[in-house]
């Protein structure tokens, strides 16, 4: 008797046992699923990020060589473009100048334009505002790839052909609209009141805006901001368009210029192309949340 | 807005509602607060003048003889970069939002190597364009590209001229590149969308019977279908103006036979000097650009806050 019961309870015990064996391999099976699944997704990621990589540390005869990975992987390109020691590198810190100086100028016009016109159409709440808005929105949705025809002999009218300023106003034209969606719809949640409090103690409209809106607006202002950045950094066409002479032009221009001469050469490109690629990347990672929470906020632009 | 400013009144009973009401009626400024506010418009103003109002009416201008459409459309090249528009917009746009609401999903997943994992998806989206272009554009190389020593290395076979032969595989190697770039960046806006559900609405559903396909069909799909829809439309116009891809991975060729509108707008503009044709190029976008812009000005403001 005791043996039956014995038997009976451990039969008990077993079937729950099972089934937590049953779910924990179950578990299992989708995790490896999910790994299984991984796998080729990050080759299809890398892969041509591996490729630049790849390709800068080959030695300049080795580029035309069926390797996969570089024969004897060496540090010389990124020193070649470092030191300028190219012919078609010879202005490359003067080119990484420009870009920089076009990115912090868009950076610093998209934010301070974009930020006064929401600051009068949300804050303030000027008559005529919407009418703001809807040509924002406008910019907003034409590519900006159609525009540059016109855009380029406008340029010629005013006098700014191969200067670094028309590149800096078609790209604040193009980043503009999208800060002034975000910057309206996070100054929604900076409560009105705050404003009323400061106007009454006397406060002009100007003081309002600097010693209010903007140090509340800082997390969009940063996340803004980034965008701006990547936009200037990533834009190729009308840089290359607007800008000619050697000196005046940016990285990516020259890079471009690399691959229609006859013998491109392809580890000091890609070499140019990792130095050219560094700070976005470490930009967009220090930012990567802030920058997430403005697209997901406002509107989407890539 | 309107109900904010109400409230404030109500926020503020011991100062005096006229005063309140003179400072803060909708587009009731006064005075010097008044200038205030259009001088704080009036730089967003001139830009819009100065770089899109002129320029838009500008290239209105310069495309407004029909002369230059006719001339077009007996024109191969120009009909050739129609379909490749079309089917670019078509394949790469559908397939690149399908693949970021699946990506989305999968990496709403628990655990530290998905998260890793999700860092580095975003790579592409992170590195600039053209660095990650050029590199696509080396690798596809027939005779010294990375994929083709792949290919021979693991099947012992020579694999085609991607970007040199055919048409349809240049076009393809196009494609697939427009989404290894940009497929990230929507599956991080996705992704945020399925984290604003409310996790009730999944345990409710759970009771309810709907686990896996069924709650994607009935729960996070309805959930997600107005962003779905707004991304999609989005997308749709940022790559109808998509330059780089095409311009950088397979420059139109071969014999320009990949050409979409965008690059064969600017290379009749500046490579054969016609920028009326160029123009031309562009505008004859328009009938498809108009509808979409249309459709997502409602799309967005039916739904206020939708992204």
């Amino acid at each position: 008797v005791t043996a039956a019961v014995l038997h009976g309870t451990a039969a008990m015990a077993a079937a729950p046992a099972r089934r937590r064996t049953n779910y924990r391999l179950r578990r299992q099976l989708k995790e490896a699923g999910a790994m299984a699944f991984a796998v080729p997704l990050l080759i299809w990621t890398l892969i041509p990020i591996y490729n630049i990589v790849a390709v800068s540390l080959e030695a300049h005869g080795d580029v035309f060589t069926n390797d996969i990975f570089p024969s004897k992987p060496s540090l010389e390109s990124f020193w070649i473009v470092i030191t300028q020691g190219y012919w078609y590198l010879e202005y490359f810190w003067r080119q990484f100048e420009n870009s920089v100086y076009i990115g912090l100028a868009t950076v610093f016009f998209t934010l301070g334009i974009g930020s006064l016109a929401s600051f009068a159409i949300g804050r303030m709440r000027v008559r005529f505002g919407w009418m703001v808005s809807n040509a924002a929105l406008l910019t907003y949705v034409i590519p900006a790839s159609f525009l540059a025809i016109p855009f380029y002999r406008i340029m010629g009218f005013y006098g700014l052909s191969n200067n670094l300023w028309s590149v800096i106003a078609a790209e604040v034209t193009f980043a503009t609209p999208y800060a002034i969606f975000i910057f309206r719809q996070y100054g929604v949640s900076i409560p009105i009141e705050l404003d009323e409090a400061a106007r009454i103690d006397g406060a002009s409209p100007l003081q309002v805006y600097f010693r209010i809106y903007l140090p509340l607006m800082a997390p969009a202002l940063v996340a803004v901001g980034t965008y701006a950045l990547l936009l200037a950094w990533n834009e190729y066409l009308y840089q290359f368009l607007l800008l000619s002479s050697k000196k005046s032009m940016t990285v990516p221009v020259a890079l471009a210029q690399f691959l229609n001469s006859d013998e491109a050469p392809w580890n000091y490109m890609m070499a140019t192309a990792i130095v050219y690629a560094l700070p976005p990347v470490a930009i967009y990672y220090a930012f990567r949340r802030r920058m997430t929470a403005g697209l997901t906020m406002g509107g989407v632009k890539g | 807005m309107a109900d904010v400013v109400l409230r404030t009144g109500e926020a503020f009973p011991a100062v005096s509602m006229s005063r309140l009401r003179r400072l803060w009626r909708p587009g009731g400024l006064q005075g010097s607060e008044y200038t205030w506010a259009i001088a704080f418009c009036s730089p967003y103003v001139a830009v819009f003048l100065a770089f899109v109002a002129y320029p838009v009416f500008y290239g209105l201008w310069l495309g407004r003889d029909p002369e230059l459409y006719f001339e077009l459309m007996s024109e191969p090249i120009y009909q050739r970069s129609v379909i490749n528009t079309i089917l670019y917009l078509a394949i790469g746009v559908n397939l690149k939002m399908f693949g970021a609401l699946m990506m989305s999903g999968f990496f709403m997943r628990r655990g530290w190597w998905v998260k890793a994992l999700l860092l580095i998806y975003v790579l592409p989206w992170a590195v600039p364009a053209l660095p990650s272009f050029i590199s696509i554009h080396w690798m596809l190389n027939g005779q010294w590209g990375l994929l083709n020593n792949i290919i021979y290395v693991l099947f012992d076979i020579d694999g085609p001229g991607w970007i040199e032969t055919s048409r349809w595989l240049s076009l393809g190697s196009v494609i697939a590149s427009h989404i290894w770039k940009w497929m990230p960046f929507w599956t991080v806006i996705l992704l945020a969308g399925r984290m604003a559900i409310p996790q009730e609405l999944y345990e409710a559903a759970e009771v309810d019977g709907a686990t896996g396909p069924r709650r994607f069909v009935h729960v996070t799909f309805p959930l997600l279908a107005n962003l779905y829809l707004v991304c999609t439309l989005l997308s749709t116009l940022f790559t109808l103006g998509d330059f780089n891809s095409v311009y950088f991975v397979s420059g139109g060729g071969p014999a320009l036979s990949t050409h979409v509108l965008a690059t064969l707008g600017i290379r009749d503009a500046f490579e054969i000097a016609r920028p009326d044709l160029g123009v031309a190029v562009v505008m004859s976008a328009l009938p498809l650009m108009i509808p979409l812009v249309v459709l997502l000005i409602r799309r967005l403001h039916t739904t206020e806050v939708a992204l």
